[in-house]
């Protein structure tokens, strides 16, 4: 707990702060004040305090049923179609930024994945792993991420493998950062 | 929503059914994930709807409504490629600038080059790739999405 308070201070101080300008605002009838509480942050809130509890158990529950290590060990020198759809399964199941993607890069190199699909793995951190599918379709509907998925699969595996043969062309090497 | 809240129902449901220890783990690892974004969740919601307060609609649909034409596209865009923000803070985000009139194509633009460009991180990148292969792939990546926004609002424009 005191761990807890002593990583989220800034944010807690913010929560504080806001707590006590709301109280302020709708004691003394401080209209811009009720404005910001009434039409932004309640509305804002109220959507999110239902919505992400749902989504983190989701989140949860991808997380032990489906791990990275298990499909990266499936991964190694597979080519083709099959080696394709594996890399994008990999960044599929992968949490966090694109960054954090480039190490796995490198250990991708040296299990012999060709670069081409390297690129297309880090390309295919377009498709929003599965959990974050989740806060998409929340927020921004089904239609939205249907849609989107359809229109970036294709542009973004294409732009994957344009740089993989520039990278191969250049005799490019990854390093280990 | 609905679709969301009826897929953790089921699969929670079918997922205890095969195992219920690893089910009980995945929703405490869940919840726990939770709780520990929860105190930035709160501060950014407390921001965005302070930073809202002032920015009216109008100025906002100046840059990023229908009114600024393939000019939203961009802007939309270069915020992206800026931003570093983590998707649990980038879609509810996304979701108050739709309620507030951005519309989805736009907000598709960001989604993706907030994903796929990150101009912050090419010190980072290009120790990775080297300096030109960094660059290609994040200057063909913010083309990309650019093509996606358009395509998308081409589709939801005219079908």
């Amino acid at each position: 707990m005191k761990g807890y308070l002593k990583k989220n201070r800034f944010d807690i101080s913010v929560i504080i702060a806001f707590g006590i300008f709301a109280a302020y605002s709708l004691f003394f009838h401080f209209r811009p004040g009720i404005d910001i509480l009434q039409k932004n942050f309640w509305a804002f809130l109220k959507e999110m305090l239902f919505a992400l509890p749902v989504m983190f158990i989701l989140i949860g529950l991808f997380d032990v049923w489906v791990s990275k290590e298990k499909v990266q060990k499936h991964i190694g020198d597979s080519s083709g179609v099959k080696g394709v759809l594996l890399v994008m399964l990999l960044a599929f199941v992968q949490v966090g930024p694109l960054y954090a993607a480039f190490p796995v890069a490198y250990i991708l190199q040296k299990k012999g994945t060709s670069s081409v699909n390297i690129f297309i793995y880090l390309s295919s951190f377009t498709m929003a792993k599965v959990p974050m599918l989740t806060f998409e379709i929340g927020f921004l509907g089904l239609k939205f991420s249907v849609l989107r998925l359809i229109l970036s699969v294709p542009v973004f595996v294409l732009i994957g493998m344009i740089t993989g043969r520039y990278f191969d062309k250049h005799k490019g090497t990854i390093n280990e950062d | 929503m609905l679709y969301v809240i009826i897929l953790t129902i089921v699969l929670t449901i079918v997922s205890f059914i095969f195992d219920k220890d690893k089910t009980l783990k995945g929703i405490k690892t869940g919840m726990k994930q939770f709780v520990n974004i929860l105190p930035t969740l709160l501060s950014v919601i407390i921001l965005i709807s302070i930073v809202l307060y002032f920015i009216s609609d109008k100025v906002l649909m100046e840059y990023l409504g229908a009114g600024a034409g393939l000019g939203a596209y961009f802007s939309a865009a270069i915020l992206g490629a800026v931003a570093i923000l983590p998707g649990f803070i980038a879609y509810p985000l996304s979701g108050i600038l739709v309620q507030s009139g951005v519309s989805l194509a736009v907000i598709a633009v960001f989604i993706t080059t907030l994903k796929m460009v990150g101009f912050m991180t090419i010190p980072i990148e290009q120790k990775y790739f080297g300096l030109k292969v960094t660059l290609m792939r994040n200057a063909l990546s913010f083309v990309g999405a650019l093509i996606v926004g358009i395509a998308m609002a081409l589709i939801l424009n005219y079908f």
